[in-house]
């Protein structure tokens, strides 16, 4: 029989090990793993907007070529910028955190922090702008002015007031009988090129133009996506914030900087939606 | 809750692994990132005002594209991670194409056919499989 291991006391586990984890590595692992699997459930969320977006532009790209002339392309870019800098300064607080630079730390979170702020006070701009100019969804779409720059293609317009839609060709026997929902939208799917003017649907407080059927729905979209990557910024300060109070505590550094990597990972993530939103919405045409 | 002390808790315990978790990006790397982003976000904006039909959608979603890889590989660092979180993320990736383009093809496919006659301006509309007539 041998003689049993002499009783070596363990070394005590750093204050941030949590007990269900054998060690720091584990750790940092295992939330790695599952803020990126967070991370690609956000992306599936805003892909189903995206997907909506693709669908409907291609249906209907008259409305998104007329329509997105009304977006500030300045404070568009603005914003792209401010939220670039911002993954910056993340990214450089992460580098800070691994390196045990606290006062760094606190110092680029609190500017990534402000940029966020910063970013939600160009996009009130935006809105109060689009507010006060009628620019909002469905019913309470009641532009005051055509976006500038905007062009009517004038083989179109004369046939406004007297299109008439076809008769409907019997097809393999069958009668189609004409719907009394009014015409689709100029466009490939749309049935005929007809332009609004001064129709009873509308209120009088508008200006009546010619422009193409419902440009409201590009204001749908306008407002869901970029309101809900706005959340996401919301979001992403509230964690920012959170972290910054515990990095003045000094509580993070080389062997435990998960709470500052993952929040970043996430601002990251924000940022990677308005990559995608800028171009869609600002400046295609 | 007690302040960090990651260094010498490491050397007392004698860890086996080493003293930080995880690969630290240089910061001329991040700093590059940056003026790269920022010159692309300059580019997709200049090339919005060049009126080049069909292409200016492909443009700006190429560009995208490149600043979400810059992003992607070195802010959020996946180019230095375990390689399963890189496929953890493209099979996310494999999902969103997957969607996009079959709902695309969807509606690229039917809208002219749901009611005979009554989109005659997608005639010419390509359809995946042979010309529809």
């Amino acid at each position: 029989m041998t003689e049993p291991a002499a009783y070596t006391e363990k070394p005590a586990d750093p204050w941030h090990l949590a007990h269900h984890f054998s060690s720091p590595q584990q750790q940092f692992d295992s939330g790695k793993l599952g803020i990126w699997l967070f991370l690609t459930t956000e992306i599936l969320l805003f892909s189903g907007l995206f997907c909506a977006y693709a669908v409907f532009r291609a249906n209907h790209p008259e409305i998104f070529v007329y329509a997105h002339a009304y977006l500030s392309k300045p404070l568009g870019a603005l914003n792209t910028m401010i939220l670039i800098f911002s993954s910056f300064t993340m990214a450089s607080a992460v580098r800070a955190a691994q390196l045990g630079q606290t006062r760094w730390l606190v110092r680029l979170l609190a500017v990534t922090l402000f940029c966020g702020g910063a970013f939600l006070g160009v996009k009130f701009i935006e809105y109060k702008a689009k507010w006060e100019e009628g620019l909002l969804t469905g019913g309470d779409y009641r532009p005051e002015a055509p976006p500038p720059g905007a062009v009517v293609p004038p083989e179109q317009k004369p046939a406004a007031a007297t299109a008439k839609p076809q008769a409907a060709a019997p097809v393999q026997g069958l009668v189609i009988e004409r719907s009394s929902i009014p015409p689709a939208a100029v466009g490939p799917s749309g049935l005929s090129p007809q332009w609004l003017a001064n129709t009873p649907a509308h209120p009088a407080d508008r200006w009546h133009g010619p422009e193409p059927y419902n440009v409201q729905v590009f204001f749908s979209f306008y407002f869901v996506m970029t309101g809900l990557h706005g959340i996401h910024v919301l979001g992403g300060m509230g964690a920012i914030a959170w972290v910054l109070v515990r990095a003045r505590r000094g509580e993070f550094g080389p062997r435990y900087f998960s709470p500052v990597d993952f929040t970043g990972l996430y601002w990251h993530l924000v940022d990677l939606i308005w990559i995608f939103l800028f171009p869609l919405l600002y400046l295609i045409t | 809750m007690a302040s960090y002390s990651g260094v010498e808790t490491a050397a007392a315990t004698g860890a086996v692994e080493p003293a930080g978790l995880g690969h630290v990006v240089p910061l001329g790397v991040l700093a590059a990132v940056w003026g790269g982003l920022v010159v692309l976000t300059a580019l997709t904006v200049a090339a919005a005002d060049v009126d080049l039909g069909n292409l200016n959608l492909y443009i700006a979603l190429a560009i995208a594209g490149t600043k979400a890889t810059l992003v992607v590989l070195y802010f959020m660092h996946l180019r230095y991670d375990r390689p399963f979180l890189l496929v953890v993320f493209l099979g996310c990736l494999g999902f969103v194409v997957l969607f996009i383009s079959l709902a695309l093809t969807d509606a690229r496919a039917y809208a002219p056919s749901l009611v005979p006659g009554q989109a005659p301006a997608m005639k010419d509309v390509h359809t995946p499989f042979g010309t529809k007539d």
